[in-house]
């Protein structure tokens, strides 16, 4: 009896190893294709296309794309008999996972990411431009300009995102003018908080903040002739910059700026009555209006003398630079992902105000928050996409802490930062 | 004498159903040859199916692995006898695919540069930059594109402006044709070619996307190229490849880049060209770890906290184990089952969830702690470099102290009572009996607990990422790096946060922790032997 037991145990455990040997190979199995995609062997490439003649897209999408583009699909295959798989993915995944799949072969041929990524898709190699043509001019500008690097356009983009102040018209009637008159109202609603932002001990926020930083007149980078950043000159660390560091320190001793309030308990307060604004993105309306908050959106308040102008954050799609379906994936992209339809399809489950123009207009009309938040899109600058930024980033948002807390001269911490992230940069 | 009978009785009954087993398996032996064969037959299918797939593309030893594992299992399976082997097969098989081929892949990138910039192969990266260097001449037109074939050959045909039609090939620049048919502004006939179908395109979009047609005969002027099969542009290329030099020529500034051996094209004032590949760097990022000032500064200071921390989580939640251990084993107190139970409940909860559920309760202004326990003071827990140490160790004494007392009690029960009360009738007082005699016999089995919570301090990244996530950063540091960051934790944020990644450094950075906890730990369950000469 014994022995057989131990037969069956082992058995079992060997179940396992044939399962796993499967998974292996099925993974393996997607290859045979992808790893012919080599540049140089063009004519054994074709070959092996022929083999799988009809072929088939792999798109990678978040649950809420997935959807949209599901009917994309299915009309783009009525249409060409090529078949669209898509797969499902965590959006903060999908970039690092696109950066090490694509190389393998095992990467698809479309993504869906936001604009801030391009630094480190290009830098990998991983991605490859889109000709968008005369599309292009379909597009609001700030949407091509973000998916533009370098040079050339590696997206097609589908949304635009940024904060906006949130207002409670209940306890505050009328838009603030500028950002002392914001604080004197938020004082008279005489609720706990005149104004929330979501903070982080330890790293602040400078994506929150910029506006702010902005309406110093200290934009991050300079600017090139062509209108985009130009990453070798950091601007903030100009005399706008140490205005804004000083102004820091003091929004931060007056209890104005609060690193405690993390994003969360901003959402929680702003929802429960407790101030009348709310600096923060159309991620935070839908719980406002469920909690039964009449929300207006307003402009940012300018708390220097120059416009605040907020980051705009534009997701879109792009193509893997080893695709080998580059003529059926870029057919996709601008003649089905690119129109209007599935543009105002995307808005409508996503919330976000649409890249093409013409649902753009659609949307603004539509609807008074998308309005509030396009119509402060307008004035904003995409955020920049460098591979760097990710230490820039780190750098700024502890430098932003400790001059909050009070850790020291705001202009001294602030001119030691610029130094570092000028360094980080090089 | 009554045990004897007893137990001969069980042996008796224990023996009649061994056989009625050992009959019911006779029966059952058909049955399992057939589940074994079927298995087998499986195993070895999906190996057969896996190896074709992977000589397929050519990666020749994987699939060869794949063949002998799986013969290799099949002979074993087949085997008469041989039981030790029919044990480990399993058992090894999982080692060499979780442990020791992740260990050798992380050895193996330690010494290249893979990281952001340095993903691929060359093949790839050439690609890449000659993608991402072809430029659309401004204001260019759109030309509508038909794509024709003659004897074989792609061809492109498109409308110029003025109307006419222009065929060309990539051997053959632009050139107007005549009694070409074009209806909607689409080209639909050309003399001597034949227009591809959509179908067509698509079996052969390789080699159309990387089809250029010169505009004419001068290279200078650029090409035409398409993405979409139905609209051309045209392109100039900022880059040119020489394959039989292998360097990259920049056609505006004329300057040549070279492969300088370190996975990118530079040039010779050592401007780098990007992305690179992957290439073997030897010890380059072992000697970066040590030699570069702003790396050194904070691995230092990380490794000298990474010790004080493990060490001292170790002895606190030993101390405070042992000390409760102590105390719930005195028969004199009452309802210590209950006691004991209570004390267990850290333990079993998540360790990640109580990380973030303390996180919560040490906020500066809302927390639990400073708004109930330290009636509203704002005491920085988690922002202050010394606070935020002390408050990692508090949490860790939370974490940590269930295991040590469930450990300690266990131990202290095995030690015999006899011992204590001897040493107490030769005069000893309570204390001494406890030092003397109960400690360093715990400490026999204790011992090797005690090396490998050290070892797994030394790498509790759950905790300081839930926690703290390394933080306060130490903003004079040059790299991301905060005074909570234990040496696991800087390793993953050189990997994985921000957007330069460093694999490279970061396995080499593994690997130095590697020798570290290896060797403390040989140390001392080397010491922990001259403990087990007491017995």
């Amino acid at each position: 009896m014994t022995v057989n037991t131990r037969r069956f145990t082992a058995m079992t455990a060997f179940l396992g190893a044939g399962a796993l040997a499967l998974t292996a190979c099925g993974s393996g199995g997607e290859s045979p294709g992808a790893a012919s995609a080599e540049p140089t062997e063009t004519a054994d490439a074709a070959q092996t296309a022929d083999a799988e003649a009809s072929g088939s897209l792999t798109v990678w999408a978040d649950a809420n794309r997935a959807e949209v583009l599901a009917d994309v699909a299915t009309d783009f295959e009525a249409d060409t008999g090529i078949a669209v798989e898509i797969v499902q993915q965590d959006f903060e995944e999908i970039r690092d996972q696109f950066v090490s799949q694509v190389p393998t072969g095992e990467g698809p041929d479309i993504a869906v990411g936001a604009h801030d990524w391009l630094g480190v898709l290009v830098d990998n190699g991983v991605v490859a431009p889109v000709e968008l043509g005369d599309a292009a001019e379909d597009f609001e500008q700030i949407a091509v300009d973000a998916w533009t690097y370098e040079g050339q356009t590696y997206g097609l983009p589908y949304s635009i995102e940024n904060i906006a102040l949130l207002r409670n018209t209940e306890l505050a009637p009328e838009a603030p003018a500028d950002f002392e008159e914001m604080i004197e109202m938020g004082e008279e609603a005489g609720t706990e908080y005149p104004f929330l932002v979501g903070l982080d001990p330890n790293e602040s926020d400078p994506y929150h903040l910029y506006p702010f930083q902005t309406s110093f007149g200290a934009p991050v980078f300079g600017t090139a002739d062509d209108g985009s950043y130009d990453s070798t000159e950091l601007a903030m660390g100009d005399a706008g910059g140490e205005d804004f560091a000083a102004w820091l320190a003091e929004q931060g001793e007056a209890g104005v700026l609060n690193l405690n309030i993390d994003g969360d308990l901003a959402q929680e307060s702003f929802n429960d009555g407790s101030a009348p604004f709310f600096l923060t993105g159309p991620w935070n309306v839908t719980a406002a209006q469920e909690a039964g908050i009449d929300v207006a959106v307003d402009p940012i308040p300018a708390a220097g003398d120059q416009p605040a102008q907020p980051f705009a954050g534009v997701q879109g799609f792009f193509l893997s630079s080893q695709s080998e379906n580059v003529l059926a994936a870029s057919n996709f992209l601008v003649n089905y992902v690119g129109t209007a339809e599935v543009q105002t399809a995307l808005y409508e489950t996503g919330g976000r105000a649409p890249a093409l123009s013409e649902s753009f207009e659609e949307a603004l009309g539509e609807d008074e928050i998308v309005a509030g938040f396009g119509e402060v899109g307008a004035e904003a600058v995409p955020m920049p996409a460098i591979p760097e930024m990710g230490a820039v980033w780190d750098d700024w948002g502890a430098s932003q802490a400790a001059i909050i807390k009070g850790d020291g001269d705001p202009v001294e911490l602030w001119q030691k930062m610029s130094e570092d992230i000028a360094a980080a940069i090089d | 004498m009554l045990t004897s009978t007893t137990t001969r009785a069980d042996a008796r009954a224990l023996d009649g159903r061994r056989a009625r087993r050992t009959a019911e398996t006779a029966s059952l032996g058909w049955k399992l040859l057939l589940l074994k064969i079927t298995v087998l037959g499986l195993l070895n299918a999906a190996s057969v199916y896996a190896a074709m797939v992977l000589f397929f593309n050519e990666r020749w030893l994987i699939g060869t692995l794949v063949v002998v594992t799986g013969a290799l299992i099949t002979w074993i399976y087949f085997q008469r006898g041989a039981l030790p082997a029919k044990y480990l097969a399993p058992g090894v098989t999982f080692l060499l695919i979780f442990q020791v081929f992740v260990i050798l892949y992380s050895g193996y990138v330690a010494f290249t540069n893979y990281g952001t910039g340095h993903n691929s192969t060359k093949e790839h990266a050439i690609h890449a930059i000659m993608l991402q260097t072809q430029d659309r001449v401004p204001d260019s037109p759109t030309y509508p594109l038909t794509v024709v074939e003659r004897s074989g050959e792609l061809a492109f045909a498109v409308t110029a402006q003025e109307g006419e039609v222009l065929v060309g090939s990539a051997d053959a620049p632009l050139e107007a044709i005549d009694g070409a048919l074009v209806e909607e502004g689409r080209i639909v006939d050309v003399p001597g070619h034949t227009v591809l179908s959509f179908t067509e395109l698509m079996e052969r979009q390789q080699e159309l996307s990387t089809l250029a047609v010169p505009l004419d005969e001068d290279p200078n002027a650029g090409a035409l190229r398409t993405q979409d099969g139905q609209r051309a542009y045209v392109y100039t290329s900022r880059f040119v490849y020489d394959e039989s030099s292998d360097t990259m020529t920049n056609t505006e500034s004329g300057e040549t880049y070279t492969d300088g051996g370190e996975g990118a094209f530079v040039t010779e004032s050592g401007e780098q060209l990007m992305p690179g590949w992957r290439v073997n760097v030897g010890l380059d990022n072992f000697v970066r770890a040590i030699t570069e000032e702003s790396i050194r500064g904070p691995l230092l200071y990380v490794t000298a906290w990474t010790f004080a921390f493990a060490f001292l989580s170790v002895a606190s939640t030993f101390v405070l184990g042992l000390f409760l251990a102590i105390v719930f084993n005195d028969p004199r107190m009452r309802s210590r089952r209950y006691y004991r139970l209570v004390m267990i409940l850290p333990y079993a909860f998540p360790g990640f969830l109580s990380a973030l559920v303390w996180a919560g309760m040490m906020n500066q202004e809302f927390g639990f702690i400073n708004s109930v326990l330290f009636g509203g003071a704002a005491i920085p827990w988690l922002s202050d470099p010394w606070l935020a140490k002390l408050s990692i160790l508090i949490v860790n004494l939370w974490l940590g102290f269930p295991y040590m007392f469930l450990v300690c009690t266990g131990a202290l029960q095995s030690i015999p009572e006899e011992l204590t009360e001897a040493a107490q009738m030769d005069g000893a007082r309570p204390f001494q009996a406890f030092r003397q005699i109960k400690f360093p016999l715990l400490l026999v089995s204790i011992a090797p607990l005690l090396i490998s919570s050290f070892a797994f301090n030394f790498n509790n990244f759950n905790l300081v990422y839930m926690l703290t996530g390394g933080g306060p950063r130490d903003i004079e540091a040059g790299i991301n790096v905060g005074s909570t960051d234990i040496l696991i934790s800087m390793v993953y944020k050189v990997a994985f946060v921000g957007a330069q990644s460093d694999y490279g450094l970061a396995s080499a950075f593994s690997i130095l922790i590697f020798f570290i906890v290896g060797t403390i730990s040989v140390i001392a369950f080397r010491r922990t032997r001259a403990l087990e000469e007491l017995n």
